[in-house]
């Protein structure tokens, strides 16, 4: 699986696997220090499905992100800066400081933007893909949810439409085994790919934790959605580390700490990506810990910036509820 | 400008979807049965020949799936106008809507554009029962973020939905189900209407009435049977609920001293209950010299049955009591 992917474009794929982790510890601590005015869903375990499914992507290309979605923004291509920015309510944030965490939203990266409904944004990643086929502009559209969202009617309404004409759009399943406090086997009934196989849709599952995996799988749905030949559906099986948001301490009364453990010493996405670089003897261990100090530093370079950027006057609240 | 002709409220509007394709090559219709079938009120008629099935398209049968790629297409340069086919069914688009579509742009800090129309078929009058005969325009006149028309006239309904398609927000156009036939002289050539404007659609110094899309007409109605009496009733059609133009009604209250409000929706919380409170917080409120007066939709869903359901609506004898009874000073 490996073969086709060179050693810069994996380590560039480490690079943004690890700028997401520190991202989100850095995001742990300012809420942790009472400096953040919200919530913050962490996307720590689940980089390898974000950063593998964007790197399929060209820069134009659309995504449409949820609530746990820090880690699309930077796989899409934002600046940590001024993420950080936003999650501080400054008005260098991308959303001026009116969106915050679930609705960080940068055009000029394809990026539609987060959203704070579950499935909400299931029709307008479906639409950007119908737009990108009217236009004949050779976009496509990913549209990111949860195990949880499958729950939503929209999924398969937007699925049947897609599936029926076409359209350039791959829905891309994040099963991190839980909605909030709930196991998805009392939510979802069946095997999630037969929801979209029921609509014709072509299916694949893919290891979540392995962003050569997630890379190689969306090249391929990629290519089809521009060959015309329509939607896909991808479930990636993945976990994520931290609670259902931030303040979601003790989890043990859903799930075990066992579990948590595993996860974390045996499917880590960044540790296996760079064990694997490092047995196949395409880099070594000082290659990697560059990378992890260089993202380090422009998380703290970033994170300085948003502390020390200033608000948004108060009279931007009356600015932009029309156009 | 070429002479007006006199076609119906449908032709005005399908005119107006005409146009607006012709000159805009990213405005394109979708909704459900619109195509092949021309829209369960005719009103796209013709247009699948005319434009292909690219750019008129039958959707699946889902209103979220309509309004939520409607949003998508919309932020990514496309201009769609969605057609939900009964107004009641907007109740399956509301999140993609409210949550949506109204508030990306403010959420974003300004990045975004969501440049769609949404018109929808409203109002009761058609036999068609309490979930075919919703008229919900108050909800939507709630949400920051979307703007809400209901013209009353073909030459309204033209000269608006093109200024809504035009616009780059997301706009809910009410039409009417009585109003679809009926005529009214329209240019043949583009126009728009600007979509904050009330007009005053007859004069009058005893009462100003205040009305929307077919209770204008009713209105028109009744203010001809109170002419024989002698009594002169000036009416006024905000033709945009949101944004709203109050100027000329304040002016109007201030010279008659009395303001009635009518509308078809029920009455309590409705968008009377909105024209009430501006007026009052207004200058006109010195010049009352009566108590104003709403005369809307009883609070029930529309029933079946025929005298039900005019029961249910204001009709012009309605208006004509209410009114008559607001000159001579019984209130
Ligand atoms: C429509 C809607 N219902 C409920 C919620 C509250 N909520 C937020 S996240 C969440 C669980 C989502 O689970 P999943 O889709 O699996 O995403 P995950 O959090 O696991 O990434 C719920 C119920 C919401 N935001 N939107
Ligand atoms: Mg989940």
């Amino acid at each position: 699986m490996t073969e086709h992917i060179d050693l810069e474009q994996s380590l560039h794929m480490y690079e943004q696997m690890a700028k997401i982790r520190a991202f989100e510890e850095k995001v742990n601590e300012l809420y942790k220090s009472a400096k953040m005015p919200g919530l913050a869903h962490l996307y720590s375990g689940e980089e390898a499905v974000a950063v593998g499914v964007c790197e399929a992507l060209k820069r134009d290309d659309y995504i449409t992100s949820t609530h746990r979605g820090h880690g699309h923004c930077l796989a899409k291509g934002a600046k940590v800066d001024r993420m950080f920015a936003e999650l501080l309510g400054k008005e260098a944030g991308y959303c001026r400081g009116k969106g915050g965490s679930m609705h960080i939203a940068d055009p000029d990266s394809g990026n539609l933007g987060a959203n704070a409904i579950v499935g909400g944004s299931m029709g307008i990643a479906t639409g950007a893909a119908m737009s990108a086929k009217m236009r004949k502009s050779g976009q496509v559209a990913v549209c990111f949810f949860g195990d949880g969202a499958l729950g939503q009617g929209l999924f398969y309404e937007v699925a049947n439409m897609a599936a029926l004409w076409k359209l350039p759009v791959i829905y891309v399943c994040e099963n991190n085994l839980y909605g909030e406090y709930t196991h998805h086997t009392e939510t979802a009934a069946g095997e999630f790919i037969a929801r979209a196989q029921a609509f014709g849709i072509h299916t694949e599952i893919v290891d979540g934790q392995d962003v050569h995996a997630v890379y190689a799988t969306m090249q391929k749905l990629v290519e089809r959605a521009r060959r015309g030949e329509g939607p896909a559906f991808l479930q990636c099986n993945t976990y994520r580390y931290y609670g259902h948001h931030v303040g979601d301490i003790n989890r043990a009364y859903y799930r075990a700490k066992d579990e948590e453990a595993d996860w974390r010493a045996n499917r880590d996405p960044l540790t296996i990506l760079a064990t694997r670089l490092i047995a196949q003897k395409l880099t070594d261990a000082s290659v990697i810990a560059r990378i992890d100090a260089e993202v380090n530093a422009e998380v703290e370079t970033g994170v300085a910036f948003a502390l020390d950027a200033p608000f948004p006057d108060v009279r931007e609240v009356n600015e932009d509820v029309y156009a | 400008m070429s002479e007006p002709r006199e076609i119906t409220y449908a032709q005005a509007v399908r005119e107006a979807l005409r146009q607006a394709m012709q000159r805009d090559p990213q405005v394109f219709l979708l909704g459900e049965d619109i195509g092949v079938y021309g829209g369960a009120f005719g009103v796209t008629d013709g247009l699948l020949d005319e434009f292909g099935s690219e750019r008129v398209r039958d959707t699946p049968l889902s209103e979220a799936v309509i309004a939520g790629t409607a949003i998508g297409a919309a932020v990514t340069g496309m201009r769609p106008v969605a057609e939900i086919q009964f107004m009641d069914f907007i109740t399956l688009a509301m999140e993609q809507l409210v949550l949506q579509a109204a508030k990306m742009r403010y959420m974003f800090g300004g990045k975004a554009r969501v440049p769609m129309v949404l018109r929808t078929p409203a109002g009761s009058g058609t036999g068609a029962a309490a979930q075919h005969s919703e008229s919900l325009e108050a909800w939507f006149v709630h949400v920051p973020g979307l703007k809400v028309v209901m013209p009353s006239t073909p030459y309204d309904a033209k000269g608006l939905l093109l200024a809504a398609i035009a616009d780059d927000n997301p706009v809910i156009f009410i039409e009417h189900k009585l109003l679809y036939k009926t005529k009214g002289f329209v240019p043949e050539e583009y126009y728009t209407l600007p979509l904050a404007t009330s007009e005053i659609k007859r004069k009058g110094k005893d009462l100003t009435l205040i009305a929307t899309s077919v209770l204008v007409a009713r209105a028109l109605e009744a203010a001809t049977q109170l002419a024989q009496e002698g009594i002169e009733i000036e009416i006024i059609d905000p033709r945009t609920l949101k944004p709203l133009d109050t100027a000329a009604m304040i002016q109007s209250v201030c010279k008659t001293g009395k303001a009635l409000v009518v509308h078809e929706a029920p009455m309590t919380g409705g968008f009377g209950g909105e024209i009430v409170a501006q007026l009052c917080a207004s200058e006109a409120f010195d010049f009352l010299d009566a108590p104003i007066r709403r005369l809307a939709g009883l609070d029930v869903p529309i029933p079946y049955n025929r005298e039900l359901e005019k029961r249910a609506v204001p009709q012009v004898a309605d208006i004509v009591r209410e009114a008559r009874a607001l000159v001579r000073g019984e209130y």
